[in-house]
């Protein structure tokens, strides 16, 4: 099995003493799309900055395709792609010079440059603005011109730092589609993000990371299957009240709408026939979107009940 | 070790960065170095007399050139590349496979461009003010060439260092400004005591205006290979120390 990226031991200690990372494996096989989730300050950004080389180490090794970041670092940068978190281009550039240049810094001739510029702006809906100076952009034009930038040689591994941050849902799906497209094509795809949903919409393995350390690493499947409940929300007729001490711990979340949790695969006929001695007819019962959260939250805080 | 379209793509984007704001690049040396012509060469140089066997204005027209070349050459490393941290947007070097060798070169090769196109500035308006000859052109564009890469890797390592943009100001405001001012731009160190011409040759921007003056006038304070001894010691030492802070990363990667 190749692995697109390959963490042995993995610490960083900032200067200030900080602990950020503390001896953390991880693997992440080629083609997958991977997520590394976790809170603020978790050591996500400082892991992708080791392996993008725009943090140093303490101690441990990383490997990208085989080649080590110590001994082969040259190789590495080569086959990464790297979208990080904060808009990191010269905003007085115009959007054509900055991927222009990004293709230089990667040795690539100027006729085979052009032609992935405009393919890439082509798709990520920028050639219109491939004049304009950076700082002129909207935010979402700004994250998909990173998309761009770091796509101009065709890397073998993506990386990217909460890609979708501030950008609104029709074009985070619209990018959805294509990272999907860019994974299908064969890039393997690492994204951290804060949007749950978009893991677990895109991504075939995750791993979650608390404070410097992976306290969970397996496939989204997996992860979902190990939510001991499951919470749905049902729409009724009417509006009811709901006497303390039911099962199933009821939740008046709307005018007539109510949350409960069941476990996880008991039939829901019970719940449907507690509601109803309530006064309550059920129109319809979904699950509650962003089942990740409640592992997400349950892992961080320790409380997987 | 040499990526060559990567530093071809520094050096342009550099060249391109001061060309694009001439007016905050290239036109405020002139217009100083115009006013100095006017006060110090014609104004207070006549009643100066001759310096070295010349006119005053001949005497500090190669000083003069050189105090732009310096303060053009650092001016541009170090707030271009502190003004590429700032933004971040080194990082789009940081990530890509090229060398700090490259990125160092680069760099240099920008702010060599400028200090020797405001150079060129500034000789050909010194011909409005007075006649030029030049003793060794061989002298002349070396000491020029040298100098400026000095001067642009010193900018360089300011820019490292450098956290606000404050940090860019102070090195040539304390320190380049005074040394070149004291470094026989606008007089001979033979006419000081002997205790400040003793003083004098520590500085050393005086050997470079005194080579830079000789291959123009043929007439030097100093000894010309020293000079040039001292600009190659420079020069190696300016770049080892760039390049080591590269390498470890500092005040790039946390």
């Amino acid at each position: 099995m190749t692995l697109a990226l390959n963490i042995k031991g993995l610490n960083k200690t900032y200067d200030n003493g900080f602990v950020a990372l503390k001896n953390i494996d991880l693997a992440v096989k080629a083609g997958d799309f991977f997520a590394m989730l976790g809170p603020n300050g978790a050591g996500k950004s400082t892991t992708l900055g080791i392996v993008s080389s725009l943090v140093n180490k303490t101690s441990g090794a990383v490997s990208v395709f085989g080649h080590d970041l110590d001994t082969d670092r040259m190789a590495v940068k080569g086959l990464l792609g790297v979208v990080p978190q904060e808009f990191n281009f010269n905003a007085f550039e115009k959007v054509y010079d900055i991927i222009l240049q990004q293709a230089g810094y990667y040795g690539m001739p100027a006729p085979l440059a052009k032609t992935r510029i405009e393919h890439y702006l082509k798709k990520l809906d920028l050639w219109e603005k491939r004049h304009v100076q950076a700082r002129m952009l909207s935010g979402g034009m700004k994250r998909r011109l990173m998309i761009a930038r770091a796509l101009i040689h065709e890397p073998k591994l993506l990386i990217l730092d909460e890609p979708t941050a501030g950008v609104d849902i029709e074009l985070r799906r619209t990018m959805w589609e294509f990272l999907e497209d860019i994974n299908a094509m064969g890039t393997t795809i690492i994204l951290t993000t804060h949007y749950l949903e978009e893991a677990e919409a895109l991504c075939r393995n995750i791993a979650i990371i608390n404070k410097g350390e992976i306290v969970a690493n397996t496939s989204a499947h997996d992860l979902l299957r190990q939510l001991k409940k499951a919470t749905f929300v049902a729409d009724l007729v009417n509006p009811i009240s709901i006497p303390e001490n039911t099962p199933y711990n009821f939740r008046i979340v709307g005018d007539a709408q109510v949350e409960f949790d069941v476990i996880k695969d008991q039939p829901l006929n019970p719940v449907i026939a507690l509601l109803g001695s309530l006064q309550g007819e059920v129109l319809s019962i979904r699950p509650k979107h962003n089942r990740l959260e409640e592992v997400f939250v349950d892992l961080i805080h320790g409380d997987n009940t | 070790m040499i990526n060559y379209i990567a530093l071809k793509t520094i050096a342009h984007k550099e060249i391109r960065r001061f060309m694009r704001i001439w007016q905050q690049t290239l036109l405020p040396p002139a217009i100083t170095m115009v006013l100095y012509f006017i006060i110090f060469g014609n104004l207070i140089g006549a009643r100066i007399g001759t310096m070295g066997g010349f006119d005053y204005m001949q005497f500090i027209v190669p000083g003069l050139i050189m105090m732009s070349v310096i303060t053009n050459a650092y001016g541009n490393v170090s707030s271009s590349f502190f003004s590429n941290k700032f933004q971040r947007s080194v990082e789009e070097m940081m990530v890509a496979p090229v060398s700090n060798f490259t990125i160092l070169l680069g760099f240099v090769l920008g702010g060599v461009a400028r200090g020797l196109i405001v150079g060129a500035i500034v000789t050909l308006l010194s011909l409005y003010f007075t006649s030029m000859q030049v003793h060794n052109i061989f002298v002349v564009v070396s000491v020029i060439t040298l100098t400026a890469v000095v001067f642009s890797i010193g900018g360089l390592i300011n820019g490292i260092f450098a956290n606000k943009f404050d940090d860019v100001t102070i090195v040539p405001t304390f320190i380049l400004t005074p040394l070149t001012y004291l470094g026989g731009v606008f007089y001979s160190v033979k006419m000081l005591p002997e205790f400040w011409q003793t003083v004098s040759h520590l500085n050393p921007i005086l050997y470079m205006v005194n080579a830079f003056r000789f291959g123009i006038l043929g007439v030097s304070d100093i000894n010309i290979w020293v000079a040039f001894g001292m600009l190659l010691v420079f020069t190696i030492a300016l770049f080892s120390w760039a390049l080591y802070l590269l390498n470890r990363g500092i005040g790039l990667r946390a």
